[in-house]
């Protein structure tokens, strides 16, 4: 089968690829536009380190065949900070030392980013399970509720 | 070893007549994928038997939840996460809601669907068995006739069912008599995030006058397909529930199931399992009555009770 050309809108720019249409959005992200912020953990939706937002709602990249979001919106953890600010979840996550390795980071902060949209000041059940699907391998799961704590009650505060 | 991507072909067509005339065309050569949180799970891992894929995902007609006098019906792209949305299925049916929390993750729930779900026939699945207490109908689309199915009819053994190849599923349908019913459905798993059942009990019951007028039960993981025990509700229905009909419907159910030995649990636990759950169904229905005289749903998903 032939490459097709495919339009996505990562970040708020509009990016075209040339692509096989059953590659996964997550290597075509990786690959050929070059955001290596998402990462590749279990490759088949048990993790979360490819979580991305499609079209705002939280996927895993790993099990979308790219040309099903062909002309939709993507928003991965580069697109997330402000020009050259971070956003406050990526400064929480930093000052409450909710980052070890790194690896399930990216996932972390969309999906905390997906939970704070639908509960701007969430329980700690929601935040469990706001996060139930992103496995954090460092075990680094208490700081990593602090931080969306501390980005839910400073987003409160401001 | 991981597919080889170029081998693949995907289609997305963008009307429902172009979708089922390919179906027609070329049957068993294209595979119908929504969310893709099965298949792609088998494509990574190079599984995948299907080399053409036809993506349902831009078809408006399959979507959304509608609702008439007598019907809740769910479109075949209708999300987990669009069924745990929904102010009319947490009212009517809440035993779906909760199994469709269940089912995987956030981003597994926005993306996997309902139809997906039953086409994948998984007899551990976490929607079949609130589905075949709520006595579900299947609409099958075809350039044929439409095909309206009884849900409990569909699933013929393991992962293999009653669709054509030329056929998908194109809506669910929930009749709306759940009103005053008791309403209860629990998963055991190993643990309650993520975790694939070992065993899953739905039940729903109606009793009028102080005898069970109508009772469903229906299971997941212990049978080759998620089942109703037709025998352990024939046990029931009619009687006056007490410690006899209980005891009675308890070894109804462990003759009726097959459970096995895998790698998430074993058969003589999955029975032992099966058995209590009926139990905690019909014993929590006897104090529930004696206390407030009113139906309630209950609802469990928890890591491992004691055996």
């Amino acid at each position: 089968m032939g490459k097709q050309r495919i339009e996505l809108h990562v970040n708020g720019c509009k990016r075209h690829v040339e692509s096989y249409p059953m590659a996964r959005l997550l290597d075509v992200l990786r690959e050929q536009l070059e955001l290596t912020g998402t990462k590749e953990g279990c490759g088949e939706g048990e993790c979360g380190a490819c979580a991305v937002l499609l079209d705002g709602e939280l996927v895993n990249s790993c099990l979308v065949p790219v040309l099903q979001v062909d002309g939709r919106d993507i928003l991965t953890i580069e697109g997330l900070q402000d020009g050259g600010h971070l956003h406050p979840l990526q400064e929480a996550f930093a000052e409450a030392g909710g980052t070890q390795c790194g690896i399930c980071t990216p996932g972390m902060i969309l999906a905390s980013y997906h939970l704070l949209k639908l509960h701007p000041h969430p329980t700690e059940e929601q935040i469990r399970e706001g996060l139930a699907g992103n496995l954090c391998r460092c075990t680094g799961y208490q700081k990593i509720l602090d931080a969306v704590k501390q980005a839910s009650q400073r987003a409160a505060g401001d | 070893m991981r597919a080889y991507v170029p081998e693949y072909d995907l289609e997305t067509p963008k009307t429902l007549d172009d979708v089922l005339r390919l179906l027609a065309r070329e049957p068993g050569v294209w595979k119908p994928i929504a969310g893709g949180t099965d298949l792609m799970v088998l494509f990574e891992a190079g599984q995948l038997r299907h080399r053409n894929l036809l993506s349902l995902s831009r078809i408006p007609e399959l979507g959304g939840i509608t609702a008439s006098e007598t019907h809740v019906t769910l479109g075949a792209l209708t999300t987990y996460t669009e069924i745990q949305r929904s102010e009319l299925m947490r009212r009517e049916f809440p035993l779906l809601v909760k199994a469709a929390s269940w089912t995987g993750a956030v981003a597994t729930q926005n993306r996997g669907t309902l139809a997906g779900n039953i086409a994948n026939g998984s007899p551990a699945a976490d929607s079949p068995p609130a589905l075949l207490v709520y006595d579900a109908d299947i609409v099958l689309l075809s350039e044929r006739d439409p095909r309206w199915l009884r849900y409990s009819h569909f699933h013929t053994g393991y992962k293999t069912n009653l669709m054509e190849q030329d056929e998908i599923i194109s809506h669910i349908s929930l009749p709306r008599t759940t009103a005053g019913c008791v309403q209860y459905l629990r998963k055991v798993g190993t643990r309650k995030a993520q975790a694939i059942s070992k065993v899953a009990l739905a039940g729903l019951a109606m009793i009028h006058t102080g005898t069970l007028e109508r009772i469903r039960i229906a299971l997941g993981s212990v049978a080759p397909m998620p089942i109703r025990c037709h025998r352990t509700e024939a046990v029931l229905t009619g009687r006056v529930l007490d410690q006899a009909a209980i005891d009675e419907a308890k070894s109804a159910i462990a003759s009726e199931i097959s459970p096995i030995d895998d790698i998430r649990s074993t058969a003589e636990y999955r029975k032992r399992v099966t058995v209590n759950l009926l139990d905690e169904f019909l014993t929590s229905m006897i104090t529930e009555f004696k206390s407030t005289g009113r139906s309630r749903s209950r609802f469990g998903n928890e890591a491992e009770p004691r055996p």
